[in-house]
Protein backbone atom coordinates (compact mmCIF):
# COMPACT_ATOMS: atom_id res chain seq x y z
CA UNK A 1 0.00 0.00 0.00
CA UNK A 2 0.87 3.61 -0.83
CA UNK A 3 0.99 6.22 1.68
CA UNK A 4 -2.07 8.62 0.79
CA UNK A 5 -1.25 11.44 2.98
CA UNK A 6 3.16 11.96 4.00
CA UNK A 7 3.93 14.49 5.96
CA UNK A 8 7.66 15.01 7.06
CA UNK A 9 9.72 17.27 8.94
CA UNK A 10 6.57 18.90 9.92
CA UNK A 11 7.08 22.28 12.15
CA UNK A 12 3.91 24.61 13.76
CA UNK A 13 3.97 27.35 15.81
CA UNK A 14 1.23 29.70 17.31
CA UNK A 15 3.23 33.03 17.22
CA UNK A 16 6.50 33.04 19.14
CA UNK A 17 5.21 29.34 20.00
CA UNK A 18 6.45 26.33 18.87
CA UNK A 19 3.77 23.51 19.29
CA UNK A 20 5.59 20.92 16.49
CA UNK A 21 8.90 20.00 16.67
CA UNK A 22 10.06 18.17 12.88
CA UNK A 23 7.27 15.24 13.24
CA UNK A 24 6.91 12.93 10.59
CA UNK A 25 3.52 10.52 9.60
CA UNK A 26 1.86 9.04 6.97
CA UNK A 27 -1.39 7.71 6.09
CA UNK A 28 -1.66 4.27 4.02
CA UNK A 29 -3.94 4.62 1.36
CA UNK A 30 -7.18 2.52 2.92
CA UNK A 31 -5.81 3.02 5.94
CA UNK A 32 -6.16 4.38 9.47
CA UNK A 33 -3.30 6.24 10.92
CA UNK A 34 -3.66 7.34 14.62
CA UNK A 35 -1.90 10.20 16.46
CA UNK A 36 -1.97 9.88 20.38
CA UNK A 37 -1.04 11.94 23.66
CA UNK A 38 -2.43 14.15 26.58
CA UNK A 39 -3.68 17.62 26.19
CA UNK A 40 -1.45 20.29 24.81
CA UNK A 41 0.99 17.35 22.70
CA UNK A 42 0.28 19.36 19.38
CA UNK A 43 -2.61 16.54 18.07
CA UNK A 44 -5.20 19.21 17.28
CA UNK A 45 -2.25 21.30 15.96
CA UNK A 46 -1.07 18.71 13.71
CA UNK A 47 -4.66 18.16 11.97
CA UNK A 48 -5.03 22.22 11.60
CA UNK A 49 -1.89 22.41 10.43
CA UNK A 50 -2.43 19.46 7.44
CA UNK A 51 -5.55 21.44 6.55
CA UNK A 52 -3.77 24.74 5.59
CA UNK A 53 -5.50 26.30 8.86
CA UNK A 54 -2.45 27.43 10.33
CA UNK A 55 0.67 28.11 9.21
CA UNK A 56 3.77 25.35 9.20
CA UNK A 57 6.80 24.40 7.45
CA UNK A 58 8.08 21.20 6.62
CA UNK A 59 5.87 19.22 3.36
CA UNK A 60 2.61 17.55 3.33
CA UNK A 61 1.91 15.75 0.50
CA UNK A 62 -1.67 14.21 -0.56
CA UNK A 63 -1.53 11.04 -2.76
CA UNK A 64 1.82 12.26 -4.22
CA UNK A 65 0.67 16.34 -4.93
CA UNK A 66 2.34 19.11 -2.23
CA UNK A 67 -0.64 20.23 -0.66
CA UNK A 68 1.38 22.59 1.97
CA UNK A 69 1.03 25.76 0.66
CA UNK A 70 -2.72 24.98 -0.47
CA UNK A 71 -5.63 26.67 1.15
CA UNK A 72 -8.09 25.29 3.29
CA UNK A 73 -10.96 25.48 1.00
CA UNK A 74 -8.88 23.83 -1.83
CA UNK A 75 -7.68 21.01 0.52
CA UNK A 76 -11.21 20.58 1.23
CA UNK A 77 -11.49 20.09 -3.08
CA UNK A 78 -8.82 17.76 -2.98
CA UNK A 79 -11.20 15.15 -0.88
CA UNK A 80 -10.02 15.53 2.37
CA UNK A 81 -12.73 16.03 5.05
CA UNK A 82 -11.38 17.15 8.42
CA UNK A 83 -14.33 16.89 11.37
CA UNK A 84 -12.79 19.47 13.50
CA UNK A 85 -12.31 19.56 17.60
CA UNK A 86 -15.63 20.66 19.21
CA UNK A 87 -17.24 19.44 16.09
CA UNK A 88 -18.14 22.86 14.27
CA UNK A 89 -21.75 22.31 13.49
CA UNK A 90 -24.06 25.14 12.26
CA UNK A 91 -25.90 25.68 15.45
CA UNK A 92 -28.69 27.00 13.69
CA UNK A 93 -28.71 25.67 10.86
CA UNK A 94 -31.14 22.43 10.13
CA UNK A 95 -29.59 19.09 10.47
CA UNK A 96 -30.55 18.36 6.48
CA UNK A 97 -28.39 22.21 6.16
CA UNK A 98 -25.55 21.16 7.53
CA UNK A 99 -25.34 17.76 5.40
CA UNK A 100 -26.08 19.71 2.45
CA UNK A 101 -23.09 22.69 3.20
CA UNK A 102 -20.65 19.13 3.65
CA UNK A 103 -21.58 18.16 0.01
CA UNK A 104 -21.24 22.01 -1.12
CA UNK A 105 -18.31 21.83 -3.07
CA UNK A 106 -19.45 18.59 -5.00
CA UNK A 107 -21.17 18.81 -8.80
CA UNK A 108 -22.76 15.62 -8.88
CA UNK A 109 -25.87 16.11 -7.44
CA UNK A 110 -27.53 13.35 -8.16
CA UNK A 111 -25.40 11.10 -6.18
CA UNK A 112 -25.17 13.77 -3.40
CA UNK A 113 -29.06 13.12 -3.08
CA UNK A 114 -28.13 9.08 -2.92
CA UNK A 115 -25.26 10.20 -0.45
CA UNK A 116 -27.94 11.67 2.00
CA UNK A 117 -29.79 8.18 2.08
CA UNK A 118 -25.96 6.77 2.32
CA UNK A 119 -24.90 8.44 5.77
CA UNK A 120 -28.41 8.45 7.06
CA UNK A 121 -28.45 4.59 6.72
CA UNK A 122 -24.80 4.83 9.07
CA UNK A 123 -26.90 7.48 11.30
CA UNK A 124 -30.68 7.03 11.41
CA UNK A 125 -31.20 9.14 14.36
CA UNK A 126 -30.14 12.25 11.76
CA UNK A 127 -32.69 11.13 9.41
CA UNK A 128 -35.64 11.51 12.40
CA UNK A 129 -33.83 15.06 13.45
CA UNK A 130 -33.34 15.86 9.64
CA UNK A 131 -35.29 19.18 10.20
CA UNK A 132 -34.59 20.09 13.52
CA UNK A 133 -31.97 22.74 14.52
CA UNK A 134 -28.40 21.11 15.00
CA UNK A 135 -27.64 22.88 17.76
CA UNK A 136 -30.74 21.29 19.61
CA UNK A 137 -28.88 17.57 19.00
CA UNK A 138 -27.30 16.00 21.80
CA UNK A 139 -23.39 15.91 22.34
CA UNK A 140 -23.40 12.63 20.43
CA UNK A 141 -25.63 13.05 18.22
CA UNK A 142 -23.84 16.64 17.05
CA UNK A 143 -20.38 14.19 16.62
CA UNK A 144 -22.14 11.99 14.63
CA UNK A 145 -23.56 14.78 12.49
CA UNK A 146 -19.81 16.36 11.93
CA UNK A 147 -18.63 12.68 11.07
CA UNK A 148 -21.95 12.47 8.47
CA UNK A 149 -21.04 16.15 6.90
CA UNK A 150 -17.28 15.22 6.42
CA UNK A 151 -18.81 11.55 4.67
CA UNK A 152 -21.50 14.05 2.41
CA UNK A 153 -17.91 15.45 0.96
CA UNK A 154 -17.65 11.47 -0.45
CA UNK A 155 -13.63 12.05 1.16
CA UNK A 156 -10.38 9.68 0.29
CA UNK A 157 -9.37 11.32 3.88
CA UNK A 158 -11.07 12.34 6.96
CA UNK A 159 -9.40 13.95 9.63
CA UNK A 160 -11.21 13.31 13.11
CA UNK A 161 -9.81 15.12 15.84
CA UNK A 162 -10.72 13.49 19.27
CA UNK A 163 -14.41 12.04 18.00
CA UNK A 164 -14.78 10.63 21.84
CA UNK A 165 -14.51 13.77 23.44
CA UNK A 166 -17.15 14.08 25.93
CA UNK A 167 -19.42 11.17 25.11
CA UNK A 168 -20.56 8.50 26.59
CA UNK A 169 -18.95 4.85 26.66
CA UNK A 170 -21.75 3.36 24.41
CA UNK A 171 -21.86 6.11 22.16
CA UNK A 172 -18.33 6.33 21.38
CA UNK A 173 -18.32 2.14 20.80
CA UNK A 174 -21.21 2.66 18.89
CA UNK A 175 -19.06 6.13 16.73
CA UNK A 176 -16.07 3.74 16.05
CA UNK A 177 -17.71 1.28 14.94
CA UNK A 178 -19.36 3.73 12.06
CA UNK A 179 -15.59 4.51 11.37
CA UNK A 180 -14.65 1.22 11.09
CA UNK A 181 -17.32 0.28 8.74
CA UNK A 182 -16.84 3.71 6.87
CA UNK A 183 -13.24 2.56 6.29
CA UNK A 184 -14.02 -1.26 5.32
CA UNK A 185 -16.83 -0.47 2.70
CA UNK A 186 -16.20 2.66 1.36
CA UNK A 187 -12.39 3.02 1.54
CA UNK A 188 -12.38 6.05 3.43
CA UNK A 189 -8.54 6.61 4.67
CA UNK A 190 -8.66 7.82 8.63
CA UNK A 191 -6.42 10.16 10.23
CA UNK A 192 -7.57 9.42 13.80
CA UNK A 193 -6.70 11.51 16.82
CA UNK A 194 -7.48 10.77 20.09
CA UNK A 195 -6.25 11.03 24.15
CA UNK A 196 -8.14 7.16 24.54
CA UNK A 197 -5.70 5.29 23.60
CA UNK A 198 -7.08 2.04 23.64
CA UNK A 199 -10.02 2.94 21.93
CA UNK A 200 -7.86 4.28 18.94
CA UNK A 201 -5.45 1.59 18.73
CA UNK A 202 -7.80 -0.70 18.58
CA UNK A 203 -9.59 0.93 15.26
CA UNK A 204 -6.33 1.71 14.05
CA UNK A 205 -3.38 -0.01 11.65
CA UNK A 206 -0.52 2.73 12.56
CA UNK A 207 0.11 4.48 15.34
CA UNK A 208 1.84 7.47 16.53
CA UNK A 209 2.86 8.73 19.57
CA UNK A 210 3.09 12.40 20.38
CA UNK A 211 4.44 13.79 23.34
CA UNK A 212 4.98 18.12 23.25
CA UNK A 213 5.43 18.31 19.77
CA UNK A 214 7.68 15.50 18.75
CA UNK A 215 6.74 11.83 17.74
CA UNK A 216 8.48 9.37 20.46
CA UNK A 217 7.16 5.96 19.15
CA UNK A 218 5.47 5.20 15.88
CA UNK A 219 4.88 1.78 14.51
CA UNK A 220 2.00 -0.73 14.39
CA UNK A 221 -1.01 -0.10 16.25
CA UNK A 222 -1.33 -3.71 16.89
CA UNK A 223 2.72 -3.91 18.32
CA UNK A 224 1.85 -1.05 20.07
CA UNK A 225 -0.43 -2.23 21.89
CA UNK A 226 0.84 -5.21 22.73
CA UNK A 227 3.53 -3.76 24.20
CA UNK A 228 3.28 -3.25 27.93
CA UNK A 229 6.46 -1.13 28.68
CA UNK A 230 4.90 1.00 26.30
CA UNK A 231 1.69 1.18 27.66
CA UNK A 232 2.54 1.88 30.64
CA UNK A 233 4.87 4.48 30.27
CA UNK A 234 2.64 6.60 27.62
CA UNK A 235 -0.91 5.68 27.45
CA UNK A 236 -1.39 5.01 31.22
CA UNK A 237 -3.82 1.97 30.79
CA UNK B 1 -60.17 57.56 8.32
CA UNK B 2 -58.89 58.67 4.57
CA UNK B 3 -56.45 60.48 6.19
CA UNK B 4 -55.11 57.69 8.35
CA UNK B 5 -55.33 55.03 5.73
CA UNK B 6 -53.24 57.24 3.50
CA UNK B 7 -51.12 57.78 6.55
CA UNK B 8 -50.83 54.65 7.22
CA UNK B 9 -49.71 53.20 3.67
CA UNK B 10 -47.48 55.98 3.04
CA UNK B 11 -45.45 54.95 6.44
CA UNK B 12 -45.46 51.59 4.52
CA UNK B 13 -44.13 52.60 1.73
CA UNK B 14 -41.19 54.78 3.41
CA UNK B 15 -41.03 51.84 6.25
CA UNK B 16 -40.25 49.55 3.00
CA UNK B 17 -37.12 51.77 2.03
CA UNK B 18 -36.07 51.80 5.81
CA UNK B 19 -36.75 47.92 5.91
CA UNK B 20 -34.63 47.33 3.06
CA UNK B 21 -31.78 49.05 4.00
CA UNK B 22 -32.12 47.92 7.60
CA UNK B 23 -31.80 44.42 5.87
CA UNK B 24 -28.54 45.46 4.07
CA UNK B 25 -27.21 46.70 7.30
CA UNK B 26 -27.99 43.60 9.38
CA UNK B 27 -26.33 41.09 6.65
CA UNK B 28 -23.08 43.36 6.55
CA UNK B 29 -23.46 43.27 10.58
CA UNK B 30 -24.12 39.38 10.81
CA UNK B 31 -20.89 39.02 8.79
CA UNK B 32 -18.74 41.22 10.34
CA UNK B 33 -20.26 42.24 14.06
CA UNK B 34 -20.56 45.68 12.67
CA UNK B 35 -22.63 48.70 11.41
CA UNK B 36 -21.60 49.56 8.05
CA UNK B 37 -22.26 53.61 8.43
CA UNK B 38 -21.89 53.96 4.68
CA UNK B 39 -24.55 51.82 3.46
CA UNK B 40 -27.04 55.34 3.20
CA UNK B 41 -24.15 56.66 0.95
CA UNK B 42 -23.48 53.88 -1.28
CA UNK B 43 -27.26 53.90 -1.55
CA UNK B 44 -27.50 57.26 -2.32
CA UNK B 45 -24.83 56.88 -4.89
CA UNK B 46 -26.27 54.28 -7.06
CA UNK B 47 -29.47 56.22 -6.65
CA UNK B 48 -27.45 59.03 -8.85
CA UNK B 49 -26.11 56.60 -10.83
CA UNK B 50 -29.70 55.90 -11.60
CA UNK B 51 -30.33 59.44 -12.14
CA UNK B 52 -27.56 60.00 -15.11
CA UNK B 53 -28.75 56.91 -17.09
CA UNK B 54 -32.31 58.13 -16.70
CA UNK B 55 -31.53 62.03 -17.65
CA UNK B 56 -29.29 60.47 -20.79
CA UNK B 57 -32.55 59.36 -22.26
CA UNK B 58 -32.54 55.28 -20.71
CA UNK B 59 -36.15 54.35 -20.02
CA UNK B 60 -36.30 53.77 -16.33
CA UNK B 61 -36.91 50.10 -15.76
CA UNK B 62 -33.45 49.93 -18.28
CA UNK B 63 -32.08 52.38 -16.00
CA UNK B 64 -32.84 50.41 -12.46
CA UNK B 65 -31.39 46.88 -13.19
CA UNK B 66 -28.56 48.22 -14.75
CA UNK B 67 -28.03 49.90 -11.97
CA UNK B 68 -28.73 47.18 -9.48
CA UNK B 69 -25.76 45.64 -11.39
CA UNK B 70 -23.77 48.31 -10.92
CA UNK B 71 -23.96 48.68 -7.64
CA UNK B 72 -23.63 45.15 -6.76
CA UNK B 73 -20.28 44.56 -8.74
CA UNK B 74 -19.64 48.07 -6.98
CA UNK B 75 -20.41 46.34 -3.45
CA UNK B 76 -18.00 43.21 -4.37
CA UNK B 77 -15.22 45.51 -5.27
CA UNK B 78 -15.82 47.88 -1.87
CA UNK B 79 -15.35 44.79 0.10
CA UNK B 80 -12.35 43.22 -1.47
CA UNK B 81 -10.44 46.30 -2.11
CA UNK B 82 -11.34 48.32 0.71
CA UNK B 83 -12.22 45.86 3.59
CA UNK B 84 -10.61 43.31 3.45
CA UNK B 85 -7.43 44.49 4.13
CA UNK B 86 -8.62 45.55 7.65
CA UNK B 87 -10.88 42.47 8.02
CA UNK B 88 -8.43 41.59 10.68
CA UNK B 89 -7.93 44.92 12.03
CA UNK B 90 -9.63 46.67 15.46
CA UNK B 91 -13.03 47.25 15.39
CA UNK B 92 -12.21 51.38 15.70
CA UNK B 93 -10.25 50.78 12.86
CA UNK B 94 -12.98 49.16 10.87
CA UNK B 95 -15.57 51.62 11.98
CA UNK B 96 -13.25 54.45 11.11
CA UNK B 97 -13.11 52.88 7.34
CA UNK B 98 -16.91 53.22 7.24
CA UNK B 99 -17.16 56.44 8.15
CA UNK B 100 -14.17 57.37 5.08
CA UNK B 101 -16.54 55.64 2.85
CA UNK B 102 -19.55 57.56 4.01
CA UNK B 103 -17.27 60.92 3.66
CA UNK B 104 -16.13 59.93 0.37
CA UNK B 105 -19.31 58.67 -1.60
CA UNK B 106 -20.64 61.84 -0.15
CA UNK B 107 -18.22 64.23 -0.85
CA UNK B 108 -17.68 62.60 -4.62
CA UNK B 109 -21.59 62.49 -5.36
CA UNK B 110 -21.11 66.52 -4.74
CA UNK B 111 -18.13 66.94 -6.64
CA UNK B 112 -19.62 64.66 -10.15
CA UNK B 113 -22.89 65.69 -9.07
CA UNK B 114 -23.17 68.81 -7.26
CA UNK B 115 -24.97 69.79 -3.82
CA UNK B 116 -28.37 71.09 -6.12
CA UNK B 117 -31.28 69.03 -5.27
CA UNK B 118 -32.60 67.31 -8.36
CA UNK B 119 -36.12 65.94 -8.86
CA UNK B 120 -35.81 62.03 -9.20
CA UNK B 121 -38.93 60.45 -11.55
CA UNK B 122 -40.53 57.71 -10.13
CA UNK B 123 -41.43 54.75 -12.60
CA UNK B 124 -45.37 55.07 -11.22
CA UNK B 125 -47.45 57.43 -12.70
CA UNK B 126 -48.51 60.26 -10.87
CA UNK B 127 -52.09 60.04 -9.82
CA UNK B 128 -54.19 58.34 -6.84
CA UNK B 129 -54.18 54.66 -6.60
CA UNK B 130 -58.13 53.68 -5.41
CA UNK B 131 -57.35 51.07 -2.51
CA UNK B 132 -60.90 50.60 -1.92
CA UNK B 133 -64.56 52.75 -1.44
CA UNK B 134 -63.74 55.99 -1.67
CA UNK B 135 -60.05 56.02 -0.31
CA UNK B 136 -57.37 56.65 -2.43
CA UNK B 137 -53.46 56.56 -2.03
CA UNK B 138 -50.38 58.01 -3.99
CA UNK B 139 -49.35 56.00 -6.57
CA UNK B 140 -46.14 55.81 -5.70
CA UNK B 141 -46.21 54.73 -2.29
CA UNK B 142 -48.30 51.82 -3.41
CA UNK B 143 -45.45 50.67 -5.78
CA UNK B 144 -42.71 51.40 -3.72
CA UNK B 145 -44.76 48.92 -1.16
CA UNK B 146 -44.62 46.29 -3.80
CA UNK B 147 -40.96 46.82 -5.01
CA UNK B 148 -40.04 46.79 -1.86
CA UNK B 149 -41.58 43.32 -1.00
CA UNK B 150 -40.82 41.28 -4.43
CA UNK B 151 -36.76 42.53 -3.17
CA UNK B 152 -37.83 40.99 0.18
CA UNK B 153 -39.01 38.11 -1.04
CA UNK B 154 -36.24 37.34 -3.92
CA UNK B 155 -33.93 37.57 -0.98
CA UNK B 156 -35.92 35.53 1.40
CA UNK B 157 -35.71 32.62 -1.38
CA UNK B 158 -32.15 33.37 -2.33
CA UNK B 159 -30.74 32.69 1.43
CA UNK B 160 -33.32 29.72 2.48
CA UNK B 161 -33.51 27.51 -0.88
CA UNK B 162 -30.58 28.18 -2.85
CA UNK B 163 -27.01 26.24 -2.19
CA UNK B 164 -24.85 29.60 -2.57
CA UNK B 165 -27.35 31.10 -0.19
CA UNK B 166 -26.81 28.39 2.46
CA UNK B 167 -23.36 28.85 1.88
CA UNK B 168 -23.38 32.15 2.58
CA UNK B 169 -25.66 31.61 5.87
CA UNK B 170 -23.00 28.97 6.47
CA UNK B 171 -19.98 31.75 6.63
CA UNK B 172 -21.66 34.27 8.67
CA UNK B 173 -22.48 31.70 11.45
CA UNK B 174 -19.46 29.64 11.25
CA UNK B 175 -16.91 30.87 9.35
CA UNK B 176 -13.83 27.86 10.12
CA UNK B 177 -16.46 25.31 9.30
CA UNK B 178 -17.47 26.90 6.55
CA UNK B 179 -13.77 26.74 5.05
CA UNK B 180 -13.62 23.19 5.98
CA UNK B 181 -16.43 22.03 3.69
CA UNK B 182 -14.67 24.35 1.39
CA UNK B 183 -16.79 27.50 1.40
CA UNK B 184 -14.48 30.48 0.17
CA UNK B 185 -15.45 31.93 2.80
CA UNK B 186 -13.91 35.40 1.54
CA UNK B 187 -16.00 35.73 -1.49
CA UNK B 188 -18.93 34.84 0.78
CA UNK B 189 -18.55 38.36 2.65
CA UNK B 190 -17.70 40.07 -0.78
CA UNK B 191 -21.08 38.74 -2.11
CA UNK B 192 -22.61 39.93 0.80
CA UNK B 193 -21.43 43.65 0.30
CA UNK B 194 -22.88 43.33 -2.79
CA UNK B 195 -26.32 42.08 -2.23
CA UNK B 196 -26.41 44.71 0.31
CA UNK B 197 -25.51 47.29 -2.25
CA UNK B 198 -27.81 46.09 -4.57
CA UNK B 199 -30.91 45.98 -1.88
CA UNK B 200 -29.67 49.66 -0.68
CA UNK B 201 -29.76 50.95 -4.34
CA UNK B 202 -33.63 49.56 -4.97
CA UNK B 203 -33.85 51.60 -1.66
CA UNK B 204 -33.01 54.71 -3.03
CA UNK B 205 -34.27 54.76 -6.35
CA UNK B 206 -37.68 53.97 -4.00
CA UNK B 207 -36.74 57.16 -1.88
CA UNK B 208 -35.59 59.62 -4.12
CA UNK B 209 -38.80 60.46 -5.73
CA UNK B 210 -40.07 61.38 -2.05
CA UNK B 211 -36.90 63.35 -0.49
CA UNK B 212 -36.04 64.64 -3.73
CA UNK B 213 -31.96 63.92 -4.74
CA UNK B 214 -28.95 65.27 -3.05
CA UNK B 215 -25.79 64.05 -1.74
CA UNK B 216 -27.41 64.45 1.90
CA UNK B 217 -30.81 62.46 1.21
CA UNK B 218 -29.65 59.11 2.70
CA UNK B 219 -28.59 60.54 6.48
CA UNK B 220 -32.24 60.16 7.99
CA UNK B 221 -33.12 57.23 6.03
CA UNK B 222 -30.40 55.31 7.45
CA UNK B 223 -30.99 56.61 11.22
CA UNK B 224 -34.43 55.42 10.59
CA UNK B 225 -33.26 52.34 9.18
CA UNK B 226 -30.82 51.73 11.81
CA UNK B 227 -33.74 52.18 14.25
CA UNK B 228 -35.71 49.81 12.59
CA UNK B 229 -32.63 47.26 12.41
CA UNK B 230 -32.35 47.80 16.11
CA UNK B 231 -36.27 47.85 16.92
CA UNK B 232 -36.36 43.97 15.19
CA UNK B 233 -33.38 43.16 16.23
CA UNK B 234 -29.89 43.27 14.90
CA UNK B 235 -29.18 40.04 14.29
CA UNK B 236 -32.17 38.46 12.79
CA UNK B 237 -32.83 39.79 9.15
CA UNK B 238 -36.53 38.94 9.61
CA UNK B 239 -36.67 41.04 12.35
CA UNK B 240 -35.31 44.34 11.08
CA UNK B 241 -37.73 43.87 7.89
CA UNK B 242 -40.70 43.83 10.67
CA UNK B 243 -38.48 46.97 12.64
CA UNK B 244 -38.17 48.75 9.21
CA UNK B 245 -41.65 48.68 8.05
CA UNK B 246 -42.74 49.71 12.22
CA UNK B 247 -40.46 52.76 12.52
CA UNK B 248 -41.95 53.97 8.97
CA UNK B 249 -45.91 53.81 10.12
CA UNK B 250 -44.55 54.98 13.49
CA UNK B 251 -43.08 57.88 12.18
CA UNK B 252 -45.90 59.18 9.59
CA UNK B 253 -48.75 58.60 12.26
CA UNK B 254 -47.07 60.27 14.70
CA UNK B 255 -45.95 63.55 12.25
CA UNK B 256 -49.64 63.38 11.56
CA UNK B 257 -51.45 62.68 14.84
CA UNK B 258 -49.27 64.16 17.58
CA UNK B 259 -49.66 67.97 17.27
CA UNK B 260 -45.95 68.76 18.58
CA UNK B 261 -43.74 66.24 17.06
CA UNK B 262 -45.04 67.03 13.26
CA UNK B 263 -42.31 67.03 10.59
CA UNK B 264 -39.44 68.75 12.40
CA UNK B 265 -39.35 66.31 15.45
CA UNK B 266 -39.73 62.79 13.67
CA UNK B 267 -36.42 62.43 13.81
CA UNK B 268 -35.86 62.81 17.35
CA UNK B 269 -38.47 59.72 17.38
CA UNK B 270 -36.21 57.49 15.47
CA UNK B 271 -33.18 58.68 18.02
CA UNK B 272 -35.35 57.74 20.95
CA UNK B 273 -36.35 54.44 19.81
CA UNK B 274 -32.93 53.73 19.62
CA UNK B 275 -31.85 54.84 22.68
CA UNK B 276 -35.18 53.18 23.98
CA UNK B 277 -34.22 49.66 22.30
CA UNK B 278 -30.25 49.67 23.14
CA UNK B 279 -31.36 50.83 27.26
CA UNK B 280 -34.82 48.40 27.35
CA UNK B 281 -34.63 45.84 24.70
CA UNK B 282 -30.45 45.45 23.45
CA UNK B 283 -31.31 42.16 21.10
CA UNK B 284 -34.77 43.97 20.21
CA UNK B 285 -37.87 42.55 19.33
CA UNK B 286 -37.17 39.47 17.23
CA UNK B 287 -33.16 39.07 18.14
CA UNK B 288 -31.59 36.49 19.55
CA UNK B 289 -29.70 38.20 23.20
CA UNK B 290 -25.75 37.69 22.89
CA UNK B 291 -24.01 35.98 25.63
CA UNK B 292 -20.52 36.64 25.54
CA UNK B 293 -18.16 34.56 27.61
CA UNK B 294 -16.14 36.49 29.74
Amino acid sequence: MAALLEVKNFEAAYGPTRVLFGIDFAVEDGGISTILGANGAGKTTTLRAVSGMIGTSGSVSFDGERIDRVATEEIVRMGIAHVPEGRGTFTSLTVEDNLTLGAYTRKDRDQVARDFERVYGYFPVLHERRLQQAGTLSGGEQQMLAIARGLMLKPRLMLLDEPSFGLAPMVVQALFEIMRQVNRNEGVSMLLVEQDAALALELADQAYLLETGRVVISGAAADIKGDDSVRRAYLGY
Amino acid sequence: MDLFVQQLVGGLATGGIYASLALALVMIHRATELINFAQGEMAMFSTYIAWTLISAGMPYWAAFFITVTVSFAGGVVIERVVIRPVEKASILTIIVVFIGLLLIFNSLAGWIWTYTIKPFESPFPDRPFHLFADISVRMHDAGAILVTLAVLTLVYLFFRFTPLGLAMRGAALNPESSRLVGIRVGWMLALGWGLAAAIGAVAGMMVAPITFLDPNMMAFVLLYAFAGALLGGINSPGGAVVGGFMVGVLENLAGTYVPFIGNELKLTLALLLIIAVVIFRPSGLFGKPVVVRV
